[in-house]
C-alpha cells in the first residue's frame, strides 16, 4: 500500500515537472509547478522531514507561486494572442539535458553509497529549533538581514520611476 | 523505496528538466520556474542524505536555508521581470538585449 502511494507521488512529480517545462500556457505551467512542489513534499514525508514538508507547502506554494502568477498576470495582456510561449532551440537543449542526466543517473548507480540505517526522529521540530539556535545561529541571523535586503530591493526595483 | 537511489535519480530528473526550461524557455517566468525546478532538485538531495547519509537534521536546516533563499531571489528576480516589462513591453529573454532602450 505505501509502495503504491510512494510511486504514484514519484510519477506525480515527474509528469508535473514535464508540463511545467513544456506547456506552452504559462498559467498552466504555474499550475503544474504547484503539483510539482506538492510532490517533493510528499517526498520529504517518506523522507521523514515532516516539518520541511510542511515549510515547503507553506513558504513554496503559498508565497513563491503566488508571486510568480502574480508575475505572470503583471507582464501579459491576459487577451493577447503571445500568452503561449514556445521553446527555442528545443532539439539542442535535449541533447544537452539528456547528456547531463545520464552522467548524474550513471553516476549514482556507479557510487557505492553509505548507507546508514537512522532511526526514525521523534520531534523534528524540536531538533531544527534547537540547531538553529545554536549550531547555526550565524547563518540565521545572516538570511534575516539577507530577507531584508531582497525585501528593500525588491520595492526599490519595482516602483515606478517618478 | 528505502533506498538512496531512486531518491537521486528523482532529484536528477528534476534538476534535468529545470535545467532544460532555463536553457529552451523564452519567457522569463518560465525560466524561473526552472530555477525553482533546479533548487527543489537541491532540498531533495539534502533531505534524502539527512535520512540515508547521516546528515541528520543538518540537512533539513540546510534544505531551509535553500527555501530562504529562494524567496528572497524569486522576489527580487520578479521585480527585475516588472521593470524589463515596463522598458521592452516584453518579458522574452532573448529580445532583452540592452541594459536600457
Amino acid at each position: 500500500m505505501i509502495n503504491i502511494v510512494f510511486w504514484f507521488f514519484v510519477i506525480l512529480t515527474i509528469v508535473a515537472a514535464l508540463m511545467v517545462v513544456l506547456s506552452k500556457n504559462l498559467v498552466y505551467a504555474a499550475i503544474a509547478l504547484l503539483v510539482t512542489l506538492l510532490g517533493v513534499a510528499a517526498m520529504y514525508v517518506f523522507l521523514w522531514a515532516d516539518f520541511m514538508a510542511g515549510t515547503q507547502v507553506m513558504i513554496y506554494i503559498g508565497g513563491i507561486l503566488i508571486l510568480l502568477l502574480f508575475g505572470i498576470m503583471l507582464t501579459h495582456k491576459i487577451t493577447s494572442v503571445r500568452i503561449s510561449h514556445t521553446n527555442v532551440q528545443r532539439g539542442f537543449g535535449a541533447l544537452i539535458v539528456i547528456a547531463i542526466f545520464a552522467g548524474l543517473a550513471w553516476m549514482v548507480n556507479i557510487t557505492p553509497w553509505l548507507q546508514i540505517h537512522s532511526q526514525e526522529p521523534q520531534q523534528t521540530v524540536h531538533d531544527i529549533g534547537i540547531l538553529l539556535m545554536t549550531d547555526y545561529l550565524l547563518p540565521f541571523e545572516v538570511a534575516s538581514v539577507l530577507l531584508l535586503g531582497a525585501l528593500i530591493g525588491a520595492a526599490v526595483l519595482a516602483r515606478k520611476e517618478s | 523505496m528505502d533506498t538512496l537511489q531512486v531518491y537521486l535519480i528523482l532529484a536528477a530528473i528534476l534538476f534535468s528538466l529545470g535545467m532544460f526550461a532555463v536553457i529552451t524557455r523564452r519567457n522569463a517566468i518560465a525560466v524561473l520556474m526552472g530555477i525553482e525546478l533546479i533548487l527543489n532538485a537541491a532540498n531533495l538531495n539534502f533531505i534524502a542524505f539527512a535520512r540515508f547519509g547521516g546528515m541528520n537534521i543538518g540537512g533539513h536546516i540546510f534544505a531551509l536555508f535553500v527555501i530562504v533563499l529562494a524567496a528572497a531571489e524569486v522576489a527580487v528576480a520578479l521585480a527585475i521581470i516588472i521593470n524589463l516589462y515596463q522598458n521592452f513591453n516584453s518579458i522574452n529573454v532573448d529580445e532583452a538585449q540592452q541594459l536600457k532602450q
